[in-house]
């Protein structure tokens, strides 16, 4: 038994992505809930399955189904980070095969931009590293970086370079943030802020919420003509703080990646878009090694030469994603959102041509947890 | 307006035995009677063979960069005068992996693999925290 192909996106909708307008996170998520419904054909009655995490609520499915007034019988506030959104596709997919619910949402909400300054985590910080002084996550991610440097002869230059594919990208919309090319150079001049990572190293930081609808295969089908199918679901977990990191530089993504291409049945070479959590030039390097798109330590010498760029050998995070598009805090929803709107045929001057299959990636903390979904306009393989 | 204080911690548990053995000037990891690995940070349950038996051992306190950042933003108010400050993961001659801050080296010399020592800093009369220095050349021989 498998969830493969069982069940399907019939709905999304991301607002706000950069600043938002009055509205809280709650609200965020409660606005993108509707338009995604409504994407799809259904109500809020409709719903029985809510699944959601955030920074902000420490029981955010209770808070998002008291300010929705639903009373879902399916509950889910998987909390992995970032990537805990597209663990939840999987874990919709199950309630959905399983009966315990038929109308699964999947939503987040964030104002982390219009919170600039304030903090906006619940996490507890670990004493081990809290009183020396690091900036979570930065911190952790330059020391990632140093490593991979020292390891594999990584430079800032090819970090920068993936910066600029990202922009370019994010050019290719109509809501890039900094509707301006980015040059390697412009990366450089940045400034430190934790050795080797400059400023443009980093997601930007910005608002936005955003929700899919999942239902059943047979229901998808009645719902609408292009249904996004869940071929393929994967987890898998490391750690939780830095200095508990076996290994800087290998990540479980190798792990959840092939439960999730197993499942769907599908090998790399495959996929038509790839859509990977970009926090840090270097969280995207070291994924796309551990995905298996570049050999390990090869990272550097394959986003060189515009690789990752529009034309490029892959196409990745053609929205620009979290380095030059959207970053409210959990990138993966929005990753997720990307895909379905490249399988729909809906990505305007950016959508890549017949995408019928997409890899979502997703890592949590730093480079803790790792959540892949295979995302298809088929139901089989 | 006062000076910003420090940032409290809460050690918990084996939390506060590490930290309690840090005011003794003592850095301390576990080796476990069942399998004999080296654990840190302390743990009530081996993580290689999931025995209870782990003896709290000291450590020499000397070790090598296994990677490190150095950070021109402070984490906390607390911190700001510091910046820019190096923070080291160091793996120890026993075999586990430690983070702490680097002293006593400017950030553009510090390097992955380089030698480094423990020093014990009494920042607060309740709280000793570790830090690293690197270990000179002449010091080694
Ligand atoms: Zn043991």
């Amino acid at each position: 038994m498998s969830i493969r192909g069982t069940s399907a996106i019939v709905g999304a909708a991301q607002l706000d992505t950069f600043k938002t307008d009055g509205k809280s996170p709650v609200g965020l998520m409660a606005v993108a809930v509707n338009r995604a419904l409504a994407d799809a054909g259904l109500t809020l009655a409709d719903v029985d399955g809510l699944f959601t995490a955030s920074s902000y609520y420490a029981f955010p499915t209770l808070t998002l189904a008291e300010y929705l007034g639903i009373h879902p019988r399916h509950m889910d506030s998987t909390a992995l980070g970032g990537c805990s959104f597209i663990a939840q596709l999987g874990h919709a997919a199950a309630a959905i095969q399983a009966g315990l619910c038929d109308v699964a949402v999947v939503a987040y909400g964030s104002t982390q931009r219009t919170d600039a300054g304030k903090l906006v985590s619940m996490a507890e910080s670990s004493p081990y590293e809290q009183p020396y002084g690091l900036i979570h996550p930065i911190g952790a991610f330059g020391m990632v970086a140093q490593r991979h440097m020292a390891q594999y002869g990584t430079t800032s230059e090819q970090l920068a370079q993936y910066a600029v594919s990202a922009r370019e990208w994010a050019l290719l919309t109509d809501t890039a943030p900094y509707p301006t090319p980015l040059t390697v150079d412009e990366v450089l001049n940045s400034g430190v802020i934790t050795s080797p990572l400059h400023k443009l190293d980093c997601c930007l930081v910005t608002d936005g919420g955003a929700a899919v609808v999942l239902v059943s295969a047979e229901r998808a089908r009645d719902l609408r003509d292009n249904p996004v199918y869940l071929l393929g679901s994967g987890e898998a977990v490391n750690h939780r703080n830095v200095s508990q990191m076996p290994d800087l530089t290998a990540t479980e993504a190798a792990r959840s990646s092939q439960r999730a291409l197993q499942m769907a049945g599908v090998t790399l070479d495959q996929i038509d878009t790839a859509h990977v959590y970009d926090a840090f030039t270097i969280s995207l390097l070291v994924l796309l090694e551990d995905l298996g798109f570049c050999a390990k330590g090869e990272g550097g010498a394959f986003v060189e030469n515009g690789n990752l760029a529009p034309g490029g050998s892959l196409a990745l995070n053609t929205n620009g994603a979290g380095l030059a598009q959207v970053h409210p805090g959990m990138l993966g929803m929005f990753l997720i959102i990307e895909a379905v709107q490249q399988l729909r045929g809906d990505a305007g001057r950016r959508q890549v041509p017949d995408a019928r299959l997409s890899l979502v990636h997703g890592m949590g903390l730093t480079l803790a947890a790792h959540a892949t979904a295979v995302l298809s306009t088929q139901p089989e393989p | 307006m006062s000076a910003p204080t420090r940032p409290p911690i809460t050690p918990r548990g084996e939390e506060k035995v590490f930290f309690d053995r840090l005011r003794e000037h003592k850095l301390v990891f576990q080796r476990c009677a069942g399998c004999s690995h080296a654990v840190f940070p302390l743990r009530t349950v081996c993580p290689h063979c999931f025995g209870e038996s782990l003896d709290l051992e000291r450590a020499a306190g000397t070790g090598t960069v296994y990677s490190f950042t150095a950070q021109a933003r402070a984490s906390h108010p607390f911190f700001a005068a510091d910046v820019p400050y190096t923070l080291v993961l160091v793996d120890l001659d026993e075999g586990v992996r430690v983070f702490a801050n680097l002293v006593d080296c400017p950030p553009d010399d510090v390097s992955v693999g380089m030698p480094v020592e423990a020093v014990f800093d009494d920042v607060e009369p309740e709280l000793t925290l570790l830090r690293f220095r690197p270990v000179s050349i002449e010091e080694q021989s």
